[in-house]
């Protein structure tokens, strides 16, 4: 509780310290009203009224515009729901929505468990910790399309590094752009290079939370090791897994910058957009097709989308704890 | 820690308490495994170096290079003078953006946190729900026809105000620094200040910013990142002659794509800015994100 209730006393003034018990003068109530009542408005407004304008009007209108029918001359019409009717007909969509998801839960799913294993390997005492929670989170710093470029090039067909190394194994070499396996596993390895590790640091931060005692009381029970990290630590990091796997679930779903650099900067999603994204989809169909009301209409599909991604894993996780 | 209420004969396997204390000390499986990933989290990095300092064709060599040559400063020459690219303007436009949108996201999301963690106000706790509802929706991609068309019809296409504005606040900065703010400024402290009559700018100036001034590092450090490496947007709202610098890489790569070369000396600048931050800042990045976001 803050000193609010009392705010006509005296000692409300807003005055300099060192004059404490002055008295109010007349001219003062108005300062004084605003600098408690009006205060904590003026401070939040600055957001909303940048939210109202940037965040709420877009998105108003991207409902608006998915009411039309816009084409390259220009004309306007009016479909109602056709671009939401056309859109769930549109195999071209689906193979996006198909795309996102299979790279997302490529990625996601290999990346929360090794993050949650490099979590528990940083946990332990060691020398030169700072220097190697850095070196995990190295990744974070670099930017995605230089990301992107590299494996990009690692991922190469004839000079690249991946198949130079699977040749050691007798392996023929993969054309990991041409087909739609080879490319979202690339595609996902860029993803899980990029935040395994700042993850891991996320997760790291809950374990440190846990109370040892748990673990001592555990041990003493006979408890593995093993047994303790999938009874004890996963089921306490549950607020923080939450977190990461919303997260995730958010980037994942909205996955852009890699699949469009790993095509040279087109967001075709390959010869036959064997990885475009729905976020592609989205630009291709706004700014390649200049279709700006099927455009909108996919991007509502696309928060569905995200909607019940979210709520699914929310449950997910609830349950992980859920078992005791 | 020695003191075990349980009496030794209930234990069902006397598995030496041991177990509890090595759990804490790393075993060479461990460091086996933190080196292998930090190898791994490194090399792309290293490899990007070592292209961005050969030539082509060293760098289409089977096998390929494995260490850096002389041609650094000859590469960057040419990814500077590349008249497709516009290098040095993206460059300097994405430092511009990135500081501008840091501040203002860090000083709206300061005062907004601390308005929600320690003013009481009607209507408070409704609005920071909605914060924390529009944390949930990709405002970027969902507006980004109307923001598109925004900005042509105030004529901002190709300029960079069409990018700093639309991300001058973010819903994750205010819930942060809310967070940060709760823990961080102990309400006895405002009552102190009101007490000596401060007013509610004053607190802020006085008590709350340098309490939170960690926070808002992290926050800042985030945001400068998120916005460095902003790629959707600028591709769509800018042209190719006035880019941010990875709309510039962009273009490089669009139109040379197989000169590795040229691409990777390119990248290797594009992140230059963001492994000073971390060199200079690491510890404090550590730190925040350890302390500051997850605390559900």
């Amino acid at each position: 509780m803050s000193l609010h209730v009392d705010a006509g006393q005296p000692t409300r003034a807003p005055m300099p310290p060192s004059r404490r018990r002055a008295k109010p003068r007349p001219g003062r109530s108005f300062l004084t009203w605003l600098d408690l009542k009006a205060a904590p408005y003026l401070l939040v407004s600055p957001y909303y009224i940048l939210f109202l304008i940037f965040g709420l009007f877009p998105l108003a209108f991207t409902l608006y515009y998915s009411f039309f029918d816009y084409d390259l001359t220009g004309t306007v019409e009016w479909t109602g729901l056709g671009n939401f009717t056309a859109l769930l007909d549109d195999a071209a969509f689906w193979r996006a929505v198909v795309n996102t998801l299979a790279m997302f839960l490529i990625a996601t799913v290999p990346q929360i468990l090794l993050a949650l294993l490099l979590a528990n390997a940083l946990n332990k005492r060691m020398k030169f910790q700072l220097f190697v929670r850095l070196g995990v989170l190295l990744p974070l710093v670099t930017s995605v399309v230089a990301v992107a470029v590299v494996f990009t090039q690692l991922y190469g067909r004839d000079w690249g590094v991946v198949n130079w190394v699977l040749g050691w194994f007798g392996a023929d070499p993969i054309d990991w752009k041409a087909e739609r396996l080879p490319s979202w596993l690339a595609i996902a390895t860029m993803v899980d290079w990029r935040w395994t590790g700042y993850n891991a640091i996320i997760f790291l931060a809950g374990m440190q939370t846990i109370p040892k005692d748990l673990y001592e009381a555990a041990s003493i029970d006979g408890a593995s090791r093993r047994r303790q990290f999938w009874q004890i630590t996963v089921p306490m990091l549950r607020p923080t897994m939450i977190f990461v796997v919303l997260n995730s679930t958010i980037g994942g779903l909205t996955l852009f910058a890699e699949p469009t650099t790993f095509y040279n900067g087109n967001v075709h999603g390959g010869t036959t957009s064997q990885f475009q994204t729905v976020s592609m989809f989205i630009f291709e169909q706004g700014f390649r097709e200049f279709d700006y009301g099927y455009a909108s209409a996919a991007a509502w599909l696309l928060f569905l989308l995200i909607l019940i991604g979210s709520a699914i894993n929310f449950l997910l996780i609830r349950r992980i704890g859920g078992n005791k | 820690m020695t003191t075990i209420s349980a009496p030794a004969g209930t234990r069902r396997r006397t598995k030496a308490p041991s177990g509890a204390t090595s759990l804490w000390t790393a075993t060479p499986m461990t460091r086996l495994v933190l080196a292998v990933t930090i190898i791994i989290s490194a090399f792309p990095l290293y490899y990007m170096i070592v292209i961005a300092s050969r030539t082509n064709t060293e760098a289409t060599d089977m096998p390929p290079p494995f260490l850096p040559g002389g041609k650094l400063g000859e590469n960057v020459q040419r990814v500077l003078s590349n008249p497709d690219a516009h290098y040095l303007t993206g460059l300097t436009n994405s430092l511009i953006i990135a500081c501008t949108v840091t501040i203002s996201v860090v000083l709206i999301s300061t005062f907004a946190g601390f308005a929600f963690a320690r003013l009481q106000f009607k209507g408070g706790k409704v609005l920071l729900l909605l914060v924390l509802l529009t944390m949930m929706v990709p405002l970027q991609q969902m507006g980004i026809v109307p923001l598109y068309r925004l900005m042509v019809s105030l004529e901002w296409v190709g300029s960079i105000k069409a990018v700093i504005l639309p991300f001058l606040l973010n819903g994750f900065g205010v819930f942060l620094m809310t967070q940060y703010t709760q823990q961080a400024v102990p309400n006895e402290l405002i009552e102190a200040a009101r007490v000596d009559g401060a007013s509610t700018l004053r607190i802020w100036w006085n008590v709350v910013l340098p309490a939170v001034r960690p926070g808002m590092g992290v926050l800042g450090i985030n945001t400068f990142m998120l916005i460095w490496n902003d790629f959707m947007w600028p591709l769509i709202v800018l042209t190719p002659d006035n880019p941010t610098v990875q709309v510039a890489i962009n273009s490089l790569n669009a139109k040379y794509g197989t000169d590795y070369v040229l691409i990777f000396s390119g990248t290797l600048m594009s992140i230059l800015p963001l492994i000073v931050v971390f060199i200079a800042f690491g510890r404090q990045i550590i730190g925040g994100l350890m302390e500051g976001a997850v605390k559900a």
